[in-house]
């Protein structure tokens, strides 16, 4: 199923005010329903290459995927849908070459990345990640974040040794206790959420949610929801102008209008004749 | 070694390399570092340093000990901060070429906490630092593999909170300048506001507090104004139209703002100017 026009995808990416490499990185594809985005991590380049290494394998090799089976039919083993198995394959498997690469070339050697990857189907949308980059979630008026980040920080919080107010001003944001390429035994959280036409998803890197308040965020797309491309430079900018002290990074996807599977056997073959 | 410049009206006096795990400053003889001036409390402040970090902290002094602008009771000391007692700076230099930097800009870098290194690093920091001295427990180790380093940074960086937020006394880093710089910016602006001028609602007057604020109807022609550091700036967001300034079309491209310039949105005619 041809997600192109269901879809209106925009991002953008920025090296920020002070680091000179952007260690970031993003992919789309509309057409399969596919968000990537990767925040990576580790000397010189390494983590240019742990990040661009899995957005580009992982929406590659997802879009290969969807073409032999259909991410909303029930996988028998699992009894979940056959998304998340997908997701959960790809993810291990980027995790997989990155670790690899890392550990046979030694300009290499401890890079990682984090991740937050989308997969939209059947008017929902699986998402994956490991680490600290996010999805949030804009819905009418209200903004929230999907996913919860795997760092030290949030573990504290969870804990209760931090409240929320103090983790703003923590000093160790940066610790993540999950991301990929770093082990080859890695968990990715993987979520489903249901979609609702008009809704606007956000993956964005630490680089946003650390420089710009979440109520400032959600402000931005819902004012300039009616232009995807012009919120993506804006959330960006607004980083930029907070400091931006790290790679900021945004994946903006709104959804036009509903998507259901084509299910039966006269919608497939519709499906198949266009 | 860390060291101290001491300075008044931009005048150097003196270079205080900090060898003393207490570094006193105040007015009475017996200090470390004496400051003769009546503003100087007799036992104003102390440094400790523990390997390569340094913690200052105020004594209950009179008239109080300024790090960078804001007043402090204990502060975890970052290369080039400026203490201010008085009329006297204090500007602290860290270690040149130290083996792990705790800079700002360390400690925003992403890194992982791997389980299974950190075990280790942390038993040894454990055996290594007591308690009181765990925020330097980074500086104890020796520095062989990246990945063991960013480790044994990851430990020491949970024991400077851990140790905060336990005890409540530890000298806790400060927070970065990341939640400052934004205010700070904010304050120095001079807000914005908009009076329209033709129309139902010719006369009103909008304050631009927000950092967005959209103009225009729905659908039909919407703009937004942004407030940046420097300045406003006009956005074009939807329609097909695009708004004007000064009679000019903006195209899609943000536009910089003037005080006194005339906005034209979706017919309707409005005064950007900036109040003092």
């Amino acid at each position: 199923m041809d997600l192109s026009h269901v879809l209106e995808i925009a991002s953008s990416t920025d090296p920020g005010m002070v680091r000179s490499h952007n260690e970031d990185a993003v992919a789309t594809d509309a057409a399969h329903g596919i968000a990537v985005l990767a925040d990576g991590m580790g000397g010189y380049n390494a983590g240019e290459v742990a990040a661009g290494m899995a957005t580009t394998v992982i929406t590659a090799e997802l879009a290969r995927a969807l073409r032999d089976v259909q991410p909303y039919e029930i996988d028998p083993k699992t009894d979940r849908p056959t998304a998340e198995r997908l997701l959960r394959e790809q993810v291990l498997s980027a995790n997989a070459s990155i670790y690899q690469a890392a550990q046979s070339q030694p300009q290499y050697a401890g890079m990682g990345t984090t991740l937050v990857t989308c997969l939209f189907y059947d008017n929902r949308v699986m998402v994956a990640h490991l680490g600290d980059s996010r999805l949030y979630r804009l819905r009418g008026e209200q903004f929230e974040q999907l996913t919860r980040d795997h760092s030290l920080l949030q573990e504290q919080i969870d804990s209760g040794l931090l409240t929320a107010e103090q983790a703003k001003t923590a000093q160790h944001k940066n610790l993540v206790t999950r991301a990929l390429g770093i082990d080859l035994g890695i968990e990715p959280e993987i979520h489903e959420h249901a979609c609702k036409p008009g809704d606007i998803y956000l993956l964005c890197s630490d680089g946003l949610c650390d420089m710009v308040s979440d109520e400032d965020i959600g402000m931005a797309l819902q004012a300039l929801g009616a232009n995807l491309n012009l919120a993506a430079q804006q959330l960006v900018q607004m980083a930029n102008d907070n400091g931006g002290r790290d790679n900021v990074s945004v994946i903006l996807v709104r959804v036009l209008r509903e998507y259901p599977a084509a299910r039966g056997v006269m919608a497939k073959f519709l499906a198949w004749l266009k | 070694m860390a060291k101290l410049i001491l300075s008044m009206d931009g005048l150097v006096l003196k270079e205080i390399p900090l060898v003393k795990e207490r570094t006193t400053i105040g007015r009475k003889p017996h200090n470390d570092i004496q400051i003769d001036n009546l503003a100087v409390s007799g036992e104003h402040a102390v440094i400790v340093t523990i390997m390569n970090d340094s913690f200052l902290e105020d004594l209950g002094s009179t008239n109080g000990t300024m790090v960078n602008g804001s007043s402090v009771k204990k502060h975890f000391l970052q290369g080039n901060d400026v203490i201010e007692l008085g009329k006297y700076k204090l500007k602290y230099l860290a270690e040149v070429g130290q083996p792990v930097g705790t800079s700002a800009a360390d400690f925003e870098k992403t890194m992982v906490l791997r389980p299974s290194t950190m075990k280790t690093a942390a038993e040894q920091a454990r055996a290594m630092a007591p308690a009181s001295t765990a925020p330097s427990a980074e500086g104890t180790h020796p520095q062989p593999k990246p990945a063991a380093a960013e480790a044994m940074r990851a430990v020491a960086a949970q024991q400077v909170a851990s140790a905060a937020i336990s005890a409540g006394t530890a000298s806790r880093p400060e927070s970065m300048a990341t939640a400052s710089v934004p205010q700070a910016a904010k304050a120095a602006q001079p807000l914005g506001a908009i009076q329209i001028l033709s129309g139902g609602n010719a006369g009103k007057e909008l304050e631009l507090i927000k950092p967005l604020t959209t103009l225009g109807k729905p659908g039909t022609q919407v703009a937004v104004l942004t407030r940046r550091p420097h300045g406003y700036y006009i956005t074009h967001v939807e329609g097909a139209q695009h708004p004007t300034v000064n009679g000019q079309s903006i195209g899609s491209s943000p536009h910089a703002l003037k005080d006194h310039d005339v906005i034209e949105i979706a017919g309707v005619k409005m005064e950007f100017f900036l109040k003092s």
